[in-house]
């Protein structure tokens, strides 16, 4: 059925003109999105993870972030300031535990930072975007052995995100914009 | 009204088509053949697996400039070239991000780094990004050994050079090492994938 489509220009044509008007509106969303955010951030001034030390874990410590058993549902984005598309999405990850925190939705920011920078670039990185949501540090060099406990199809990619809750669990190695984020976490929450 | 209907049934099953292959990440398994390229190193030559009539396979890594972790193994790259490059397992390093969008990847900044680290295997570039898809290539680095046979080069390993990317005398298992000492054994390869944290393909 699929190669139906492929090969009927006609409908393809319609389609893609559909297609470039939704992309289109995507990428117009985003820049409003980033665009409220920075007016967000710069309204509320709260710098209480700026002196706070990192949590740095193996996986064995992670896990349990992996696995809470309780009403809330989790966001758990794995990153790294090095990271480029990591760092463009980190505000929608900021911007989605505010603004679904009232629905019991945790975001857990999981660095994968390299030892060596953790002074130098990622406490600095943390308090330089007065991030709210949770950041723990995952050091583990061994990843072969953990990246299937993560996700089983996790290549090992970042950035790379799991959604989870009592009844639901989702991995997405991925890019986000906001509109994508909000999306499926939509469907976590009934 | 007929039409709209179809169209909009076709364009629901399009995009939802776009988003499954968007997630799934294809590309070779063990066993597959994988495709030869023409593309072109750093000293402005093409350069295929077939011009390696001598090898008996390869080690095939997709590596770039700008990842700390491709950085943190470019020493290591180096070392199993001179190791196994003479024994018929030449490296051929592959770079297949989009340069537009990491210009530190760029033709002249593979050249640098080629020319500051001592590379001696090809560092080519995914020009177009054709090839590394095909590969099924996620990250760099991402490394596929091959081995000659005579359907074609066969994909023997996928994943991690070795387990430990901070601190390379920490290290326990020496993946890629194991796959290639393996093959020139006439042995099985003892683990034919593994994973690691690596820096998304930048298209």
């Amino acid at each position: 059925m699929v190669s139906k489509v492929i090969y009927n220009f006609k409908l393809m044509k319609y389609i893609f003109v559909f297609l470039a008007v939704f992309l289109f509106n995507c990428n117009n969303d985003k820049k409003d999105v980033t665009l409220n955010k920075d007016d967000r951030v710069t309204e509320s001034v709260d710098a209480t993870q700026q002196d706070t030390s990192l949590k740095i874990y193996d996986f064995a410590g992670v896990e349990k972030y992996l696995n809470y058993n309780d009403d809330k549902t989790y966001i758990v984005n794995f990153w790294a300031t090095w990271c480029a598309p990591c760092v463009k999405e980190l505000p929608y990850f900021e911007k989605i535990g505010a603004d679904y925190k009232s629905e019991d939705v945790e975001v857990i920011l999981v660095s994968l930072d390299f030892p060596k920078h953790y002074e130098s670039k990622l406490k600095p990185f943390i308090a330089e975007k007065k991030l709210q949501s949770k950041v723990i540090v995952l050091n583990d060099v061994d990843s072969n052995s953990w990246i299937p406990k993560v996700n089983e199809n996790w290549s090992g990619a970042i950035p790379a995100t799991l959604i989870y809750n009592n009844d639901k669990r989702q991995f997405y190695e991925q890019s986000f914009s906001y509109e994508e984020l909000e999306t499926e976490l939509k469907q976590f929450l009934k | 009204m007929k039409t709209l209907k179809t169209i909009f049934t076709f364009l629901v099953v399009a995009t939802l088509f776009a988003f499954t292959t968007g997630t799934d990440s294809g590309g070779y398994d063990i066993g597959d053949i994988a495709t030869d390229f023409s593309l072109e190193n750093i000293d402005g030559k093409m350069v295929s697996l077939a011009d390696f009539k001598e090898a008996k396979g390869f080690i095939v890594i997709f590596t770039c400039n700008t990842c700390p972790y491709a950085v943190a193994y470019e020493d290591r790259i180096e070392a199993l070239n001179k190791k196994y490059a003479s024994k018929g397992y030449p490296v051929i390093a592959i770079m297949p991000n989009n340069t537009d969008v990491k210009p530190g990847d760029n033709m002249e900044a593979m050249k640098a780094r080629a020319k500051a680290k001592g590379f001696t295997f090809p560092y080519l570039m995914d020009k177009g990004q054709k090839i590394y898809p095909q590969y099924g290539a996620t990250k760099t680095p991402h490394v596929y050994v091959l081995q000659k046979t005579k359907k074609g080069n066969e994909v023997k390993y996928i994943g991690a050079i070795d387990d430990n990317y901070q601190d390379a005398s920490a290290v326990n298992q020496k993946y890629v090492e194991n796959a290639v000492d393996a093959l020139l054994n006439g042995k099985e390869v003892p683990e034919t994938k593994t994973r690691a944290i690596g820096c998304s393909i930048k298209v």
